[in-house]
């Protein structure tokens, strides 16, 4: 289960600063910042523009573009859902109705005590075992609504 | 002590194979190995005797007591006992090259990989030089398995002729297609295959540094591949001196954001550079102008990963297998609602029905097959009076479909299409880089009118216009995605017009 830290503008800087010397530096240092921070922070944009010579906005859209990098914090576990054709087929959409009404989130949405954030996914490459899903970096299939909830109490 | 072979490619893992790795631990030598792929079998013990390896699947922990008392260590009899692994039915039919050692070999191990053939491939090459290793690659027949098919040996040439102070080798692992997962397999199971292949391709095009993007859904490969990057380094394979021939390459992993656009070479080209995943007008092309404006090579893993054993082969044994143009092995990919899921690696000229019904064994649920879906979210579905398409990237492209990366998703009775056709447009507008109006605009317009099609307004009206509409992606767009996402949406129309019906 990761752990993440509080906001911090020299430990930010410090991350940006280990990655900025790469070639087509910006995705390493906003993946470390996220592994970091559980997030990109709306402060660190402006750090990450000044350390590779970009501007805000640029940054901003880079952030943005890129379905994984989220502006807050996620629950204390990420559940990604898999959505694709493959999982369509042996009932992924029934799993997905089925977690949202048990969890009473939707897409990308945190549960009221903060416990999991419900993130879509578009394909694992668990395609021959699904509907399948990953719980904090951790491959699940063949799921249907409550082995998905056994999981997610387990995680606890 | 015995040794026994268990998976820790993430599909097994997901079935429970640490589970199953920590209850023989202290009955036998645990080595954990890539997947053999045959994924219903998952997890699966291969247990190593006098009479080759005796596979047991798929096991849980708690078959493990009986399975031991059985006498699995020595092959015993029991109803999980599925005979010699390479004489199983599904695998006896393949002809694995790419695939030879996965699931076979300790992933990390590079004594391992030598010991099953592995850098031969890489010093034949430095033996012969770059112009004889590129004129193998090109009488190999070798295309890019990514699904555009384009001749590897000509990217090569392209590149090691165009000027320029760096060079690049671009490793595409942004395996994003639905029903795929043979790169994911790969990297996990056999990663110094994907390492040997593009030393080879960087000797010989004269690049000396290459970039693997892989995909952030990926965790497990992710790590896998890093690990043997460090291996690899350690041991001479990478670095200012390639296997001791004077040459310098080596090889650096980036992560994907989970964008599915940055698996169009351009946007991923984009993506490594630091930019938001959007496509580039080609020309020029990435063999002329690629990463930070230097020639690459483009290639997918699967591409390769099979360069090591054409190169240690020769390019005739490759060039024999196959049929038309359509030369070697794909590895096939067999999903969704389908029994026999998992990874098979055959000659290009299988026939659709043959894939899904013998080798397969039909559906999951036992219905019959309604469609399927080849070539991932932007591939066309099949009806089962398409069955007898061959398995070929030609032979696809005239029944307006696609092979792609070799994904094939069965889909049962329950399938409803005009929901298929739907869900392409939803996806095309969630993944459009938006770089160009047909893609960007289009693919939500198309998502609209399918809503309204499916509620049963002007379907008629709505039918033609979004024919017009797909017409106008199909011509319109920068790329692939805009480009493609009307096979799914227009064979859902053609192959099952009632499902379109009010």
């Amino acid at each position: 289960m990761p752990e993440y830290e509080p906001w911090n503008q020299e430990r930010a800087a410090s991350i940006i600063a280990a990655e900025a010397h790469r070639e087509g530096a910006c995705l390493p240092i906003l993946h470390a910042i996220q592994h970091a921070f559980g997030c990109v922070p709306t402060d660190a944009v402006p750090m990450v523009a000044k350390a590779l010579n970009l501007s805000r906005a640029e940054v901003h859209g880079i952030v943005t573009f890129y379905h994984e990098f989220r502006r807050t914090p996620p629950g204390k576990h990420v559940l990604q859902l898999c959505r694709a054709e493959a999982c369509q087929a042996v009932g992924a959409d029934k799993v997905a109705a089925d977690v949202k009404q048990r969890l009473g989130v939707d897409w990308h949405g945190t549960t009221e005590n903060g416990a999991v954030t419900l993130e879509p996914v578009f394909c694992l490459g668990l395609c021959a075992i699904g509907p399948a899903a990953l719980l904090d970096g951790a491959p699940l299939a063949r799921l249907d609504g409550g082995k998905v909830a056994a999981a997610v109490e387990a995680a606890r | 002590m015995t040794r026994v072979f268990i998976s820790k490619d993430a599909a097994s893992l997901a079935l429970g194979a640490d589970a199953v790795a920590a209850a023989l631990a202290s009955h036998a030598t645990v080595v954990r190995t890539g997947s053999r792929g045959m994924m219903w079998l998952e997890p699966l013990i291969e247990v190593e005797t006098p009479a080759g390896r005796i596979a047991y699947g798929p096991v849980e922990a708690a078959d493990v007591p009986g399975l031991l008392a059985a006498g699995m260590l020595d092959g015993g009899a029991h109803p999980l006992r599925q005979g010699p692994t390479d004489d199983i039915p599904f695998m006896k039919r393949q002809t694995r090259l790419t695939f030879a050692r996965c699931g076979v070999v300790d992933p990390l191990s590079l004594a391992d990989y030598e010991a099953h053939g592995g850098l031969d491939g890489l010093r034949k090459a430095i033996a012969a030089g770059p112009a004889a290793t590129m004129d193998i690659v090109l009488k190999s027949g070798l295309r890019g398995r990514g699904g555009a098919g384009f001749p590897t040996g000509i990217k090569w040439k392209t590149t090691a002729d165009a000027e320029g102070d760096r060079k690049y080798i671009v490793c595409n692992a942004d395996e994003g297609d639905s029903g795929t997962f043979a790169d994911r397999m790969l990297m996990e199971g056999d990663p110094f295959s994907l390492i040997e292949g593009m030393a080879i391709a960087g000797l010989s095009t004269g690049a000396t540094k290459g970039y693997v993007y892989t995909r952030s859904e990926y965790p497990h490969a992710v790590a896998t591949f890093d690990a043997a990057l460090a291996i690899a380094r350690k041991a001479g394979v990478l670095g200012p001196d390639v296997l001791g021939c004077g040459r310098a390459f080596d090889i650096e992993q980036r992560v994907g954001a989970g964008a599915y656009v940055c698996g169009e070479e351009t946007a991923l080209l984009e993506s490594l550079e630091g930019r938001r995943g959007q496509v580039r007008a080609k020309p020029p092309l990435p063999a002329h102008k690629g990463l930070f404006g230097c020639p690459t090579v483009v290639n997918n893993v699967i591409t390769l990963a099979t360069v090591p054993c054409i190169l240690r082969d020769g390019p005739e044994a490759y060039q024999a297998i196959g049929m038309g143009r359509s030369r070697g092995t794909m590895p096939l990919q067999l999903a969704g609602n389908v029994k026999f899921g998992g990874l098979f690696e055959a000659g290009f000229g299988l026939s659709l029905g043959e894939i899904v019904n013998d080798i397969g064994g039909g559906t999951l649920s036992g219905r019959p097959i309604r469609a399927l879906q080849v070539g991932g979210p932007l591939g066309a579905y099949f009806p089962e009076a398409l069955f007898a398409t061959p398995f070929d990237y030609e032979a696809f492209a005239a029944k307006d479909g696609l092979i792609g990366h070799g994904g094939i998703v069965v889909f049962d009775d329950t399938v409803d299409l005009a929901k298929q056709a739907r869900f392409a447009m939803e996806f095309c507008a969630a993944e459009s880089c938006g770089k160009c109006t047909p893609c960007r605009i289009g693919s939500t317009r198309g998502m609209e009118t399918m809503d309204k099609i499916i509620a049963g307004t002007s379907v008629q009206k709505n039918t033609e216009l979004l024919r017009d509409l797909c017409h106008t992606l199909k011509f319109g767009s920068l790329c692939a995605l805009g480009g493609f996402i009307p096979y799914p949406v227009l064979s859902a129309l053609d192959h099952f017009p009632e499902d379109f019906r009010p």
